[in-house]
């Protein structure tokens, strides 16, 4: 072993190289307070790591990409684990930065000569802030989407600038396929190496004026390894703990894939930037653009000349009482509008379904869908059609399907084409829809009730309307029922039957027909607590014939 | 590095203190790379765990198909690949025996993948790239290939042919 090190030292110096770095000498005062820069550091590479790992599975573009995430966390063993570490990763890192940021705030280590580490320390800060906003967008679900929709708004306030930077991230109609390679590649091609180079700088600056001491400290130096190093992998340790029990215990969720058209969706952005989001609210109006630009604009500003705005010399810690008041008031901001933004944050009908039903507005579109058509919007968004079919006046790899040629409006051409889309369309990039022949038909149906006028009202059918569309068709209810035209008139309509029936009445009538109908013909189901809840929710949602 | 401290040598500590925290620093970032390797591993080396649905796919006429003579067949096949599910042309050689037997031969050489065809005159299937050739039984003749051919799944469901999966070769 020793030969080996010799060898290799002979040649490239390596061994004294590595001796140097670590045998710097640094104050006495030096200790646990500032671990937490070496740790920043170690989070960078294991988001590389991880980013790398994710980015071999990855595929980036737009609908592929929501894809490609799917199948790393679901058919891949340990997939959910590497997209954990870097999602909780990249808000630790965030966490860790700031602490870095804060310890040398108040120890008022950014003093004469140590303004252009501050500096450079700050420009990494918006990198982290950077890396969060792009990286936020490629998964491609709703939530992601979304987001960067109201980022790209915000951008393009800024005055002058704004529309420049608009176009910049490709972002002027809306967030489009160009705004999510340009996030790709600043996410992974860019910022990686940009961030390299610029921790070299500031590991540089922070070597060349020595480790900041304490005010009062005379005692002799000490050697930065082995305790400073020691003491630097604890710190990496208990972080990295707390990130690998994140990964595994907290799921990240993927949401539905982004939709252009789901005009229900409440976005918000990533926890981390939410108390800038609640800023924004207190402005209206022309004002906006001073809670959107302005008052960021100006912290960052604040933030960068904090060296030449304190250039008194080094006082002890405990003195320090502006620079406490300061971190103190500015945590207390922080949190305040972070809690407020999570108080006034309605829940996403994603996740809470029922909260639909509530509302009592105008018939919608869907509900005077027949449920062969409903079952076939169910298989629309199993099957992702909106990736790229994203709807009327969208641009998407596919065509806009409100706008087909009238030789297309038929099931014997579309069925065909969804077995088997390139031998009806030679050349064609669309992916078979692996269905059955009933199916398939129900998805002809609800495709070909697609028009630019009542797209938006269809695509916006809640979860369980659909899901409880899909419980009708699989039990045949149709064979003895009607709604909204369609199926047998064996039994009673069930248009608008909310009016004349409620939950637990349905619930009783499936579960024991005779028990609330005497001498029925309709036999007992038993279906499961999902689907029974699906469907009790639909059937009470239909509206009256003719309604 | 600043002037005014580098008055006297750095303290040195003893040296069991130092072997401690050297071993401490090492075994702590053995253990995280350790962390980090094995799910690294684990992730690009295990299969994904796709559903396999085997898919069959029907071919040509029965009927149409010549008694004793390889016919190369092309069809339509639905393939899971990656996150995608893909619609390809696929092709087989289709050998009908006298007794109605069908055997479909996978078309790529088992040698390097080279595609394959019937040579009439000689009654061999015959690989251009490295002369490997092949009875119509799918046997070794001559060549480097390692293993017979290989073959799809195959069954008659109505006087169609079907075809299935690749079979696993032995």
């Amino acid at each position: 072993m020793r030969k080996i090190i010799d060898w290799v030292e002979h040649r490239t110096g390596l061994e004294t190289a590595i001796k140097n770095f670590l045998y710097e000498d640094i104050p006495a005062s030096s200790g646990w307070h500032q671990i937490i820069g070496s740790t920043a550091v170690f989070f960078f590479v294991i988001q590389v790591f991880t980013g790398g790992l994710l980015a071999f599975n990855y595929a980036p573009t737009p609908g592929d990409s929501y894809n490609s995430v799917k199948y790393i966390i679901t058919a891949l063993t340990g997939g959910k684990l590497i997209r954990g570490l870097h999602h909780w990763g990249a808000s630790m890192m965030l966490i860790i930065v700031v602490l870095h940021m804060l310890q040398v705030f108040l120890y008022g280590a950014y003093k004469k000569p140590r303004e252009a580490t501050w500096m450079v320390g700050c420009v990494l800060l918006l990198i982290v802030l950077v890396f969060g906003l792009t990286g936020y967008l490629l998964p491609w679900d709703n939530r992601a989407y979304w987001g960067t929709v109201v980022t790209t708004q915000i951008t393009g306030m800024a005055p002058v600038l704004g529309p420049y930077m608009q176009r910049l991230m490709g972002a002027e109609s809306g967030v489009s396929v160009v705004t999510f390679s340009r996030f790709y590649a600043l996410h992974t091609i860019l910022l990686p190496p940009l961030v390299m180079i610029l921790i070299g700088i500031h590991i540089y600056l922070v070597r060349k004026h020595g480790v900041a001491p304490a005010v009062d400290d005379t005692a002799p130096r000490r050697k930065f390894f082995p305790e400073q190093v020691f003491k630097d992998t604890v710190g990496v340790a208990i972080a990295f703990i707390i990130l690998f029990t994140m990964a595994v215990v907290a799921d990240v969720p993927l949401g539905r894939l982004a939709d252009p058209t789901d005009t229900a969706y409440i976005p918000r952005p990533e926890w981390y930037f939410l108390f800038l989001f609640q800023t924004l609210k207190f402005f209206k109006g022309p004002l906006e653009v001073i809670g959107a630009v302005v008052l960021p604009g100006v912290a960052v500003g604040v933030l960068f000349l904090v060296p030449f705005i304190d250039r008194g010399p080094m006082i002890r810690l405990g003195k320090r009482t502006f620079a406490f008041t300061f971190a103190i008031l500015g945590i207390l901001a922080w949190t305040g509008l972070t809690t407020a933004a999570i108080a006034t944050t309605p829940p996403n009908p994603e996740e809470n379904e029922a909260a639909v039903t509530e509302g009592t507005g105008g018939v919608q579109a869907w509900q005077k869908l027949p449920p062969p058509e409903l079952e076939g919007l169910g298989y629309f968004r199993k099957q992702n059609c909106v990736a790229c079919h994203p709807g009327a006046g969208k641009k998407g790899i596919g065509p806009d399907l409100t706008e087909m040629p009238a030789e297309h409006r038929n099931a014997a051409w579309l069925n065909p084409h969804f077995k088997n889309p390139s031998s009806v369309v030679p050349g064609s990039s669309m992916p078979p829809v692996t269905l059955n022949d009933a199916a398939l038909n129900s998805l002809s149906a609800f495709v070909l009730k697609l028009t630019p006028q009542n797209e938006a009202g269809l695509m916006s059918a809640p979860d369980f309307a659909v899901q409880g569309a899909m419980v009708y068709q699989a039990n045949k209810c149709n064979a003895c029922h009607q709604i909204n035209g369609v199926g047998q008139k064996l039994g009673p309509a069930l248009d608008g039957v909310g009016l004349r029936h409620d939950r637990a009445w349905l619930e009783k009538h499936f579960a024991d027909p005779q028990g609330t109908s005497p001498g029925t013909i309709m036999p007992a189901y038993k279906l499961n607590a999902t689907d029974l809840d699906n469907l009790c929710k639909y059937l009470l949602q239909l509206p009256k014939a003719g309604g | 590095m600043d002037e005014h401290h580098s008055h006297e040598p750095a303290v040195e500590l003893p040296p069991t203190r130092r072997k401690v925290y050297t071993w401490l620093i090492h075994g702590t970032m053995s253990l995280i790379g350790a962390a980090l390797a094995v799910p690294a591993a684990i992730y690009l080396l295990f299969p994904p765990k796709t559903r396999k649905e085997a898919e069959w796919v029907e071919t040509a006429d029965l009927a149409s198909l010549p008694v004793g003579t390889p016919t190369e067949i092309s069809f339509q096949r639905n393939r899971v690949d990656g996150w995608k599910v893909i619609s390809e042309k696929a092709t087989a050689w289709v050998v009908k025996g006298a007794d109605g037997q069908v055997t479909a031969f996978t078309p790529n050489c088992t040698h390097l993948g080279c595609a394959y065809h019937w040579d009439d005159p000689s009654h061999t299937f015959v690989c251009p790239c490295h002369t490997s050739s092949f009875s119509i039984d799918g046997k070794v003749l001559a060549g480097p290939a390692p293993r017979p051919l290989d073959r799809y799944m195959v069954k008659i469901e109505s006087g169609k042919l079907e075809i299935g999966p690749p079979e696993a070769h032995a």
